[in-house]
């Protein structure tokens, strides 16, 4: 348990690190996480005692709870979503509808040639969020 | 004594909104939906500040940092799907994470809308605690984007499967990559109930557009903010 905290911590440690010292436009945890990405690729240990695996995924099975105290300062800006309703829930839409079409129209060009065989192997995802 | 009090206000109106979810089943009943309505209505009946709430749940909200460390474990689970498909599917993220920070800022010009409501739009379609992160980076409003992101993921998992087959796309590994694109996590959840495939892409994509829009930001704001 502590040494899988010590992993998520250090490597969000390490991350911030980078940042401050290389000043590449990245947030630290998001460092953090292909700094835990490469460590995770490079042990090839995964196993259900694993204790990165282990605290890392009690984590993101209650991420939502972490976000809470940010997503309730949106009461903070209802004065500024009333004043620009219109371009908020446009732009919200409209963007979030032309990604959506983009990603799945490009990639239904390229899937064609690969077989569905090849992606469909493996242990399902699991849900976090 | 407040600490206290929000810390338990908090966790308890998150597991109000876990329990709604487990009755309703409703993709509308995401806990931290839930939690943010009835918090926001307490914190406004009782008159505190939103700076105090803040300061008294700083223990909560420190362990976003940690959660977004441990959002590899899912990629690197996933990573061995990608065989053969890698480069397709960057290409495929890349572009879509371009549409969607692009039009999302030009629509917010448009519109008429100010210079950090731009900021604030550009990388909503990235999992909360990376947009949080990426939006102070930007100069937006960073609570006001994890609100953006959380109801692009609502709206996903209410419309994206009839709208993914309206569109024509009907690879189960497009519809997941797809949504997992553009509406993360609660889209997510809700591939995973259409099937294990789409569920398992449309994590992997989270993951990837995540990185892929982390590396795109700087040029995007450079050309166009």
């Amino acid at each position: 348990m502590i040494v899988g905290l010590l992993w998520l911590l250090g490597c969000q440690l390490a991350g911030t690190v980078i940042v401050e010292l290389t000043g590449i436009p990245l947030p630290g945890p998001v460092v953090g996480m292909l700094l835990l990405f490469l460590a995770l690729v490079l042990r090839r240990r995964d196993g259900e005692d694993d204790p990165i695996i282990q605290v890392g995924d009690y984590f993101l099975s209650h991420l939502q709870l972490f976000f809470i105290p940010a997503g309730v300062g949106v009461i903070a800006y209802l004065a500024v979503i009333r004043d620009a309703a219109l371009p908020i829930v446009v732009a919200l839409l409209g963007s979030w509808l032309l990604g959506l079409a983009t990603v799945g129209w490009v990639l239904g060009l390229f899937l064609r040639r690969v077989p569905e065989v090849a992606g469909t192997q493996g242990a399902p995802g699991e849900e976090i969020e | 004594m407040s600490i206290v009090l929000w810390l338990f206000v908090t966790v308890a109106a998150y597991e109000l909104g876990r329990w709604l979810r487990r009755q309703t089943h409703s993709p509308l009943a995401q806990p931290v939906a839930v939690a943010m309505v009835i918090v926001g209505a307490l914190l406004m009946l009782s008159g505190t500040s939103y700076d105090d709430y803040a300061d008294a749940t700083t223990l909560i909200s420190f362990l976003l940092g940690p959660a977004t460390v441990a959002l590899a474990i899912p990629l690197y689970h996933q990573a061995a799907r990608l065989k053969g498909m890698l480069l397709p599917v960057l290409v495929a993220l890349t572009a879509g994470a371009v549409v969607s920070m692009v039009s999302g800022i030009l629509l917010v010009r448009w519109l008429g809308g100010s210079d950090v409501l731009e900021r604030t739009m550009a990388t909503k379609a990235v999992t909360a605690p990376v947009t949080i992160a990426l939006t102070e980076r930007l100069g937006g409003y960073p609570e006001l984007s994890a609100c953006f992101a959380i109801v692009v993921g609502i709206v996903g998992a209410m419309v994206a499967p009839r709208l993914l087959t309206l569109l024509g796309i009907r690879d189960p590994r497009a519809r997941g990559i797809a949504v997992g694109a553009v509406s993360h996590g609660i889209g997510t959840a809700r591939m995973l109930e259409e099937s294990r495939v789409e569920g398992a892409f449309s994590g992997l994509a989270m993951g990837l557009t995540a990185v892929v829009t982390c590396l795109l930001v700087p040029l995007v704001a450079h050309l166009l903010l």
